[in-house]
């Protein structure tokens, strides 16, 4: 066993915080939170092609690096870590994802496309309020032609291409392949709790649309998502809890620090054991999707679940230590908070989460029992 | 990133396994009383020890097997999957002797260290005192320098096992005239002793596993002194440094368990396990126990490369134990009035629940509190200043 990143993977690690550090402070973030009209840091953006981010985890033969899903959660714990505001979740882990596990040859050409910076993807889903549930999809595909509304679609403004869930001839839930450019597609940007991963409402009307994969694609999709965003979330999670910390140290009030006041110290320490309790439940999941295990459904639904209350906790909480310069908005501590209750709700909520994390648990201690059985 | 054994661990996995499957009979269970239990554990502890199982990790030297962290666990593993009781001695193996090998005498360890591997001799930890729990370094017991000799008065409390034990490790205030943490010096004493008495504590659980050690003119030579007069606070630390790592075991009933339980309890027309309250509350669960049991084994990726595990691993006990009360609370009130029924022959699991409900509050204590667990993240992890302690600088003999 060796529950830790390689030599190789620290080294990759450096790297992108080095970068990011320099190229993606919190004033990048602002600039597109503080701009209804732009969806993404486009720059920022090409800089990560550049590095060959968005081509790491596909097939060489796709013009990929041919790296592991275990190499690429290095790059999402350090984008987490400065919220960095790119499509980068939408396009790698869902819609090429999606390609790799089951795209067809010529679907799979797409892929060359994301390693070349030219493809952005989203993953269409909600229709409204309440979670995904197959029985309420109403969007459906007739004759290869998608009609239907997707709201709030993350990354939706920013997306060149959409995986779409909806309802075939048969009355099937599955997912499709959608370009966006198409001019049936409409597409208006949505004010949300985070515009720095902002989202949209699309409207199909008859829009060519292309199935992928079987009926149950949208399981290892979601599984899959919901490890490499934990790794985002953890990332952030520590960050907000550094600022904390560090503030916490400096203020002082009563006459001392008031981190030595044991209110904030057992505050941060409980942050410290949901971010640590995340950081291994999300250690767990990377492993069993990369190694192709059985476990995932229940390893993927304890990152989400587990990495969405550290998160959650810690953007709260820092803003809670810092008292009233924390609730202002040139303090950086809302950006967290903000970001937290998106990723809390871009792929199913931790309600949704947690109930499928009891599912996954039971379905797969009952098949322990038939192989112990056999 | 690899959960599975290397070639190496599935190895020794597999000769951990066929050492197990070839003394199938010897295996000791938890039926009997105390005394048999004990018996049952020192024949097993002799057999490990004989073959190389016995304290895996530490030199051959000492009766170890010369082995790695890793290697321990997974004899650990094997041996909890068999039922194998983990008990008596691994406050002695895991914290007693580690000291007594860094600071005891060449021929003391000769005499004492391969009879505690063997089980042959148990050990207690002789630190807590009525008035001095979370703040260990406020202990009073004394000892008073008499020649070559030293002279214990004082009581001790919350001692594990002090009841069978054959030596315990003790720390006593030699001066009283410096600040507290300055004035101790640690010992190791033979419990039967002329003067050490040992009076049972019974338990809010009905159990009886803690003592009083009350030390009245007990004699001992400067030989059994482990360090430097006034240095008892650092030789403290070093075996407590143990405790830490340790605390972090899974408890309680299993996650496969747990549900199976909820399936078979009704609520309304369906179960427990239809619950979204308690699907929802199982999760929290799940992903805090397993997520605690998962940073174990980072901490040993860690210590299998040589690193030295910090203070990071307080968070297993911190988790575990608060989360044991909570599941516990929950599966008890499910079974609706039904559930107040403590009787191991009516109540779910054998009684096991009811008795980890009522048991859990001392682990919330033992070992460190959770308060404590919590300030040690804060100040050493995380690097918070620390309060202002009022004693601080002051001689002892002026502190309340």
């Amino acid at each position: 066993m060796n529950f830790d990143f390689s030599d190789e993977q620290e080294m990759l690690r450096n790297e992108a915080r080095k970068f990011l550090e320099g190229r993606c402070p919190s004033t990048r973030v602002r600039s597109v939170l503080e701009d209804p009209h732009r969806a993404y840091d486009e720059e920022l953006w090409a800089e990560l092609v550049g590095q060959g981010w968005t081509a790491l985890s596909l097939p060489e033969e796709h013009g990929g690096l041919g790296m592991s899903r275990t190499d690429l959660c290095v790059l999402a714990e350090e984008l987490g870590r400065v919220l960095a505001p790119v499509p980068f979740a939408s396009t790698v882990y869902v819609l090429a994802e999606a390609l790799m596990i089951a795209g067809t040859e010529v679907q799979r050409r797409k892929l060359d496309a994301i390693a070349a910076g030219d493809c952005i993807g989203c993953l269409a889903i909600s229709e409204g309020p309440g979670e995904p549930s197959f029985d309420r999809i109403e969007a459906s595909v007739s004759g290869g032609k998608l009609t239907g509304t997707k709201l709030p679609v993350v990354d939706g403004m920013a997306a060149t291409d959409a995986l779409v869930l909806a309802k075939d001839e048969d009355g099937t839930v599955r997912l499709f392949l959608v370009a966006l450019d198409h001019q049936t597609v409409q597409r208006e940007v949505l004010d949300t709790l985070d515009p720095s991963r902002g989202a949209a409402r699309i409207v199909f009307d008859a829009t060519p649309a292309d199935p992928i994969g079987e009926a149950g694609l949208i399981d290892p999709i979601l599984d899959g998502a919901a490890v490499l965003i934990a790794f985002e979330q953890v990332g952030g999670a520590d960050r907000a809890l550094e600022q904390a910390v560090e503030f916490a140290k400096e203020r002082h009030a009563f006459g001392r620090a008031v981190g030595s006041y044991q209110a904030i110290k057992h505050k941060l320490a409980d942050a410290y054991v949901n971010n640590q309790v995340a950081r291994s439940n999300a250690y767990y999941g990377i492993w069993a999707l990369d190694a192709g295990s059985d476990e995932l459904p229940q390893a993927a639904s304890a990152a989400r679940v587990s990495a969405c209350h550290a998160f959650w906790y810690a953007g709260r909480e820092s803003i809670q230590t810092h008292g009233g310069i924390g609730f202002t908005w040139e303090a950086d501590q809302h950006l967290f908070y903000r970001r937290s209750l998106v990723l809390d709700m871009a792929v199913g909520s931790p309600r949704f989460w947690r109930d499928r994390l009891f599912g996954a648990v039971e379905r797969f201690a009952a098949d322990d029992e038939a192989r112990k059985a056999v | 990133m690899d959960f599975s054994d290397t070639p190496q661990e599935a190895e020794y996995r597999a000769k951990a396994r066929a050492f197990l499957n070839a003394h199938t009979d010897d295996l000791p269970t938890l039926a009997g009383d105390e005394l048999a239990r004990l018996a049952r554990q020192r024949k097993w502890q002799a057999i490990k020890a004989d073959s190389g199982f016995a304290c895996i990790s530490w030199p051959k030297e000492w009766g170890g097997a010369g082995g790695t962290a890793m290697e321990r666990v997974i004899f650990a593993e094997e041996e909890a999957k068999r039922g194998v009781p983990d008990a008596f001695f691994g406050i002695g193996l895991g914290l007693c002797l580690p000291t007594v090998i860094k600071y005891a005498s060449e021929q003391q360890k000769q005499e004492m260290v391969g009879a505690a591997v063997r089980g042959e001799q148990v050990w207690c930890q002789l630190f807590s005192e009525p008035g001095a729990g979370s703040d260990l370094a406020g202990i009073r017991t004394k000892a008073v320098r008499d020649g070559d000799s030293w002279v214990l008065d004082g009581q001790k409390v919350w001692t594990s096992g002090a009841h069978y034990s054959d030596f315990g490790l003790i720390i006593a205030r030699t001066d009283p005239d410096v600040p507290k943490h300055k004035g101790m010096t640690m010992f190791f004493v033979h419990m039967d002793s002329h003067g050490v008495e040992v009076r049972p504590i019974h338990q809010m659980s009905g159990g009886v596993e803690f003592n009083e050690v009350f030390f009245n003119e007990v004699r001992i030579p400067d030989e059994q002194r482990l360090g430097e007069v006034g240095e008892g606070w650092k030789v403290a630390i070093y075996a407590l440094m143990n405790e830490r790592v340790q605390g972090g075991k899974e408890r309680g009933i299993s996650a496969a368990e747990t549900i199976a339980l909820a399936r078979k309890t009704p609520v309304g027309n369906a179960t427990l396990a239809d619950d979204g309250a308690f699907r929802a509350a199982f999760a929290d669960w799940y992903v805090r126990t397993r997520g605690v049991q998962l940073t174990r084994y980072r901490t040993l990726t860690a210590m299998s490369r040589g690193q030295v595990p910090g203070p990071e691993a307080s968070i297993g006990k911190l988790v575990t134990a608060f989360e044991l009360q909570q599941m516990s609370r929950l599966l008890v009130e499910a079974q609706g009035a039904y559930g107040m029924i403590d009787d191991d022959d009516m109540a779910i699991f054998q009684g096991k629940v009811h008795h980890d409900l009522l048991h859990s509050p001392g682990i919330r204590i033992a070992g460190g509190t959770d308060e404590i667990l919590r300030n040690i993240i804060a100040e050493r992890v995380l690097g918070l200043p620390k309060g202002p302690q009022a004693d601080k600088d002051v001689p002892f003999y002026q502190t309340r």
